[in-house]
C-alpha cells in the first residue's frame, strides 16, 4: 500500500481543478491510499469540493488565521509534520506547488521528483528536462519518502465520487514563522476561462506588436469561450501580462485547441504546449518552427486572419 | 560585511539543441557550447545591482560541480562578482545536496541575502532555492520580477499563476530570480582580464561537511513523443471548414 498525501490547492474558496489531475496520477500507483490536505483559514468550503473527487479517501483540513493566504514558509512546517505518516507527498506543478514542495521535501531530508509526467509505481517516475527536449525515467530505493509536484497537463481529471470522503480536521504542533508576510496579489482579472485548465486557448506573440493589439485575440477569445495565452517575447515586450505567459517557466497547458498567431515557436514555448490536442499556427513566416508542430498551419498576416476568422466562426459559414 | 551569495550553474548553453544518446544513458553534451544557466545570470545581475545601490558589500558567486565550472565562474567575476568559491565534484549533484552546499557556504560567509536562479534550463528542478531556505530556517521569495531592501527587510514581488504576488520577508533571506527580473549586463574585455586576477577559492565536498547523495537515480532518458506535422491550409475558410469538422470551434 502507498499512502499519498496530496496538497490541495486553492483560492477564494474555490478548490483548484489541477488537483483533480493530481489525484489522478496518484491513483495509478498500485495500493494508493490518497489523502487530500486543505491549508485555510476556513477551509469548510474548499474541503468538501475536495471530497467529491473519486479516488480521495480522506481529507485533511488544516486551518489557521495565517493560511488566508497561504505561503510556502508559512505551510511547509505544517506539511511536512503531517507528511510523517506518508511515503509520497505531491502537489501541482504551479507556481503555488513549485514554491512550496521543495521547501516541504528539505524539512524531510526527501528526494523531490519535479514535474512528473507519470508515476510508473511509488518509486518510479518520469519527467521532462532540457525543456522538454528529453524525458528521463528516475527511481529512489524502495521505501523513500518521495516529494513530487505533478505536471498537470499530462493527467485527465479524476472524476466525480459516488459518495463524498470524510473530512477530518488536523491538530499540529509545527510552530508557524513569521519572518514571511502576505502584501498583496494582483491580478488581470477577467471572466474568461482560466489559461491553466481552459479547453480552449488564443494565443498571441511578438508580432502582435502591442498591448493594444492583443484586443483583437481578446475579442476571438471572447466569441469562442477561450483563455488567452502569449509567448515569452509578447510579455517581455509588455504587451500581454506575466500570468499569460504560456511555456517552459510560464504556463504548461493542454488544451483542446491552441490558437497561436504571430509565435514563432521556440523550444521554450513548444514544451508549453505539445499536449494540446489540436495546435493551429498562423504565421507570416513560412520557415517558422512552429509550423512543425500545428496540426493546422496558416501562412499569412495575423491582422487580416484574425477578424476574417473571427468573422467566419461567428456566422456559421 | 553586507555579503550576497549567487549560485552560478555550467549548464548546455541556450541555444543548443538537445539530443538524447542513442542508447538512453543520458543527452549528449561532449563539444556542446556550456554557459551560465540563464536565471543564475538574472540572480546575479540582481546581486550587482543591490550592491552597487550601496545595500550591500560584497557579491560571491558559488558553483559545484567539476573543474570546467571555473569558466562559469570566470564569467561572474567579469560581470562583477567580488570573488568565487568553486565547490569541486565529479558526483552527481542533486538540489537537495546543491541546497545543503549552499546553506554551508551562507552560514560561513554570513550572508544577507542568497540570489539563485529560479531553476537550470538542464534539470528545470527548480528546487534548490526553496531547499536552501528550508534548511537555513530563513524565508524565501522565489520567481521574484521586483527586489526593494529596505534595511534588515525586503519586498519583493513574485510571479505566481494568478498575477503578480508581494511579499515582505526578513534579511537574511533567500531569492530566486525570474526572467524579467533585470536583464544582465554584457561583459567587456577588461573586465574579462580583471576578472582573471579575483580570488577563485576551491574546496570539496567534504570540507563542508557534505557528502553527495544521489537517491533519484536516472534510469532511462528518451527523446519526447513527437507531434506529427500537419497540414497547411490555404485561407481562413478552409481552416476554419476543418476546425468545425472537428467541433473544434
Amino acid at each position: 500500500m502507498s499512502k499519498i498525501l496530496i496538497v490541495a490547492e486553492h483560492a477564494g474558496g474555490k478548490l483548484n481543478p489541477v488537483i483533480a489531475k493530481c489525484v489522478h496520477c496518484a491513483a495509478g500507483i498500485a495500493g494508493a491510499e490518497i489523502h487530500l490536505a486543505v491549508f485555510a483559514a476556513d477551509a469548510a468550503s474548499v474541503a468538501a469540493q475536495a471530497a467529491q473527487i473519486a479516488g480521495v479517501a480522506k481529507v485533511i483540513t488544516v486551518t489557521h488565521a495565517d493560511h488566508a493566504n497561504p505561503l510556502a514558509a508559512t505551510v511547509a512546517p505544517q506539511l511536512a509534520e503531517l507528511a510523517q505518516g506518508y511515503t509520497l507527498v505531491f502537489g501541482p506543478s504551479t507556481t503555488f506547488g513549485k514554491d512550496l514542495m521543495p521547501r516541504v521535501a528539505a524539512l524531510l531530508d526527501a528526494p523531490q521528483a519535479s514535474d512528473i509526467m507519470a508515476a510508473e509505481s511509488a518509486t518510479r517516475f518520469k519527467r521532462p528536462i532540457y525543456a522538454g527536449n528529453a524525458i528521463i525515467t528516475v527511481e529512489v530505493e524502495a521505501g523513500t519518502r518521495v516529494v513530487a509536484t505533478v505536471r498537470t497537463a499530462s493527467f485527465e481529471a479524476a472524476g466525480a465520487a459516488a459518495t463524498p470522503a470524510p473530512i477530518e480536521a488536523a491538530t499540529l504542533s509545527a510552530t508557524l514563522p513569521t519572518h514571511t508576510r502576505f502584501v498583496s496579489v494582483t491580478s488581470a482579472r477577467s471572466d474568461r476561462p482560466d489559461l491553466q485548465t481552459a479547453k480552449k486557448v488564443v494565443s498571441g506573440g511578438r508580432a502582435l506588436a502591442s498591448a493594444d493589439n492583443f484586443k483583437i485575440l481578446y475579442s476571438l477569445a471572447d466569441k469562442m469561450g477561450a483563455a488567452v495565452g502569449a509567448s515569452r517575447a509578447a510579455v517581455d515586450a509588455g504587451y500581454a501580462a506575466n500570468d499569460m505567459q504560456v511555456g517552459q517557466t510560464g504556463k504548461i497547458i493542454a488544451p483542446d485547441i491552441y490558437l497561436a498567431f504571430g509565435i514563432s515557436g521556440a523550444i521554450q514555448h513548444l514544451t508549453g504546449i505539445k499536449d494540446a490536442r489540436t495546435i493551429v499556427a498562423i504565421n507570416k513566416d513560412p520557415e517558422a518552427p512552429i509550423f512543425e508542430v500545428a496540426d493546422y498551419g496558416l501562412v499569412g498576416d495575423l491582422f487580416q486572419v484574425v477578424p476574417e476568422f473571427e468573422k467566419l466562426i461567428s456566422s456559421g459559414s | 560585511m553586507k555579503r550576497i551569495l549567487v549560485s552560478i550553474k555550467r549548464v548546455v548553453d541556450y541555444n543548443v539543441r538537445i539530443r538524447v544518446k542513442p542508447d538512453g544513458t543520458g543527452v549528449i553534451t561532449d563539444g556542446v557550447k556550456m554557459s551560465v544557466n540563464p536565471f543564475d545570470e538574472i540572480a546575479l545581475e540582481e546581486a550587482l545591482r543591490i550592491k552597487e545601490k550601496g545595500l550591500a558589500e560584497e557579491v560571491v558567486a558559488v558553483s559545484i560541480g567539476p573543474a570546467d565550472c571555473q569558466q562559469q565562474l570566470r564569467t561572474a567575476l567579469a560581470m562583477g562578482a567580488d570573488r568565487a568559491v568553486h565547490v569541486q565534484t565529479d558526483a552527481i549533484i542533486e538540489p537537495g545536496t546543491a541546497a545543503r552546499l549552499m546553506h554551508k557556504l551562507a552560514e560561513r560567509e554570513q550572508v544577507m541575502l542568497a540570489v539563485l536562479g529560479k531553476q537550470a534550463i538542464d534539470d528545470d528542478c527548480n528546487q534548490t532555492g526553496q531547499m536552501l531556505a528550508a534548511l537555513w530556517g530563513r524565508p524565501q521569495a522565489t520567481f521574484a520580477s521586483k527586489v526593494e531592501i529596505n534595511g534588515d527587510k525586503a519586498l519583493v514581488t513574485r510571479e505566481v499563476d494568478a498575477g503578480l504576488e508581494t511579499v515582505e520577508i526578513d534579511l537574511p533571506a533567500v531569492i530566486t530570480a525570474d526572467l524579467r527580473l533585470n536583464e544582465p549586463r554584457y561583459v567587456k574585455l577588461p573586465d574579462i582580464m580583471k576578472a582573471k586576477k579575483k580570488p577563485l577559492e576551491t574546496i570539496e565536498p567534504a570540507a563542508l561537511g557534505v557528502t553527495p547523495v544521489e537517491r533519484l537515480k536516472a534510469v532511462k532518458f528518451e527523446p519526447p513523443a513527437q507531434r506529427s506535422k500537419g497540414v497547411m491550409v490555404k485561407d481562413v475558410q478552409e481552416l476554419v471548414t476543418a476546425l468545425r469538422g472537428k467541433s473544434l470551434v
